[in-house]
């Protein structure tokens, strides 16, 4: 459960974008055109909330959800620094009041809901903003009968708020209740990473879940599993292609196919099919 | 005390305070779930395995009757001696635990059979093996089951209830914390570990944590708080359980006697922060 404050974020210099895996350098255009795959490796660099909206909601269809809907610092919590200066720097950073970004969109001329956390914004953890934001979502794309796409990519709970972060886990779980009840489909898209409590509760819950090539992707991280147990970590450990051939993914799908594959699922998983089992037989 | 006061004395009382409740709650010679089990409800009867290959004796499942009402009843159960500590894996679930718990809700509903939950856990096993068999999904899913669950459901921390491990379990209609329990997003270790880049920092991170079980009552996590013998329950067993036991009951009975409906149990824990309205 934990979130790393290191964020390894892709190097941009200049005009130039920086493969954090290769470190080959290109320039930003290509970047941004290969969706901040790296050309040369394929390496899927971690993207802000807004960019994943970009790459996948239709031109100008995104309508935002509950832009305004932002938490405060419950604990009155201070580590090496107090939390609500933690909040205030990220909320500047990355235009964004908490770390997901959700609302309306058309993907491929599909209506869905969607929802997108923001790594860069505190990891992307759990907190009771984003919790709220993600659960109103659900509940919205229930009602709307829009099929519920999330695009995760969080290191799990936040520690600076305490057990109120714990029960974001049920709270998100509670309101994925309202798709099952509307028989409104949800899929669930896992980005480099997608840790703890995030993958514990509603990530792990789609009816089909894609991942992003090499993700990290399990409940407890690499680190702390080494040192509790001294354990040899096997040879790609919880990366996406690890956890596919165990059967817990429906597909590894490369971000330039992810648009399209998406395409094909709403069209057969879209509103009509939903309304189809709302009738009565 | 606020962690905001984290200097000074009074921080370092905070933070004494904090760790001290977090002793007593794992205190070697507390009473574990089955200690309490034993006494507080009567003729309990253990069943066992996941039905999909496992049998973890990190949870222990069966049923029981209390006041005469039959009940399901799931439990985290840590091990006493160093050779129980290991077969029970001092409480720490694999998928296989949760799945096992996941069976009992399951029964529960078809039974129409009230559960009851003891949580004292210090979390999910964090290890390849659980990792590779789908940690996150079981307890995700044992979430989905928690919810889902048809009929009357009571919880009760006894000891640790250790981030989403415990949460597997705890997503009750009424929540009861013994006094010495806590329930928290992360050991005070790993959260140290995470904040200050130093697990030694456990006192300062148990308090920043705000762990204590007065809390969560003041929250609207937990119920109520069930006083414990002076000094915790490790100095008297019978009495611990003396004094939780009628509050299971009662508890049981206010569930069982209101028109129950499980859409409350979701509406509790979709407001439960109660931060926003929507």
């Amino acid at each position: 459960m934990a979130i790393s404050p290191a964020y390894a974020r892709p190097r941009t210099v200049d005009s130039g974008f920086t493969c954090g895996a290769c470190q080959r350098t290109f320039p930003m255009a290509q970047a941004a055109g290969s969706l901040y795959v790296c050309p040369a490796c394929g390496h899927h660099s971690r993207i802000s909330a807004h960019e994943r909206v970009r790459q996948l909601a239709d031109k100008g269809t995104f309508q935002e959800w509950d832009a305004d809907l932002a938490g405060r610092d419950r604990l009155g919590f201070v580590d090496t620094k107090a939390y609500v200066d933690r909040l205030a720097e990220a909320r500047q950073r990355q235009k964004l009041p908490d770390a997901i970004l959700t609302g309306a969109a058309s993907i491929s001329g599909h209506p869905v809901g969607l929802a997108s956390f923001d790594f860069g914004f505190l990891g992307g953890s759990l907190s009771t903003a984003v919790g709220e934001r993600l659960a109103r979502a659900i509940e919205r794309s229930a009602a709307e009968l829009r099929p519920f796409v999330c695009v995760t990519s969080s290191g799990g709970a936040r520690m600076q708020e305490g057990v109120f972060s714990l029960m974001q886990m049920a709270k998100s779980v509670a309101a994925l209740h309202e798709l099952v009840e509307a028989h409104v489909p949800f899929i669930s898209i896992l980005a480099d990473p997608t840790m703890g409590g995030s993958i514990a509760s509603f990530a792990a819950l789609g009816d089909v879940i894609l991942a992003e090539p090499k993700a990290m992707i399990g409940f407890t991280g690499a680190r702390v599993i080494t040192q509790a147990t001294y354990e040899q970590l096997p040879a790609g450990f919880q990366t996406s292609e690890f956890h596919h051939a165990r059967g817990l993914i429906d597909q590894v799908v490369d971000r330039r196919q992810l648009r399209e594959v998406l395409g094909r699922l709403l069209a057969v998983l879209g509103p009509s099919a939903a309304e189809d089992a709302r009738r009565p037989a | 005390m606020r962690s905001a006061d984290l200097d000074g004395n009074a921080a370092g009382e905070a933070a004494q305070a904090a760790w001290a409740h977090v002793e007593v709650s794992r205190h070697p010679d507390r009473p574990y779930s089955l200690d309490l089990v034993q006494r507080c409800l009567d003729d309990f009867i253990e069943l066992h395995g996941d039905r999909q290959g496992g049998d973890d004796a990190a949870v222990v499942i069966g049923l029981a009757r209390l006041g005469g009402q039959p009940l399901a009843v799931v439990a985290n159960q840590k091990g006493r001696t160093l050779e129980e500590r290991g077969k029970r894996n001092f409480g720490m679930a694999h998928p296989e635990g949760y799945r096992k718990a996941q069976r009992l809700f399951t029964l529960a509903g078809r039974l129409k059979l009230p559960v009851v939950s003891f949580i004292d856990t210090p979390g999910a096993y964090p290890g390849v093996a659980a990792e590779e068999r789908g940690q996150a999904w079981a307890i995700a899913q044992t979430l989905e089951a928690q919810l889902a669950l048809p009929t009357p459901y009571l919880a009760v921390v006894i000891g640790e209830g250790g981030s989403g491990g415990a949460l597997a379990t705890l997503l009750a209609d009424s929540v009861l914390v013994l006094e010495h329990a806590f329930l928290s997003v992360a050991s005070p270790e790993a959260a140290a570990a995470i904040l200050f880049r130093d697990a030694g920092r456990k006192q300062q991170a148990a308090a920043a944590l705000r762990l204590e079980a007065a809390n969560l009552l003041e929250w609207g996590i937990a119920d109520e708080i069930v006083p414990e013998p002076p000094g915790g329950a490790h100095t008297d067993w019978d009495e611990t359980a003396r004094l939780l036991r009628p509050r299971l009951e009662a508890r049981l009975l206010e569930l069982t006697s209101r028109g129950f409906d499980p859409a409350r149990r979701r509406e509790r824990y979709r407001r439960l922060d109660g931060l926003f309205s929507a």
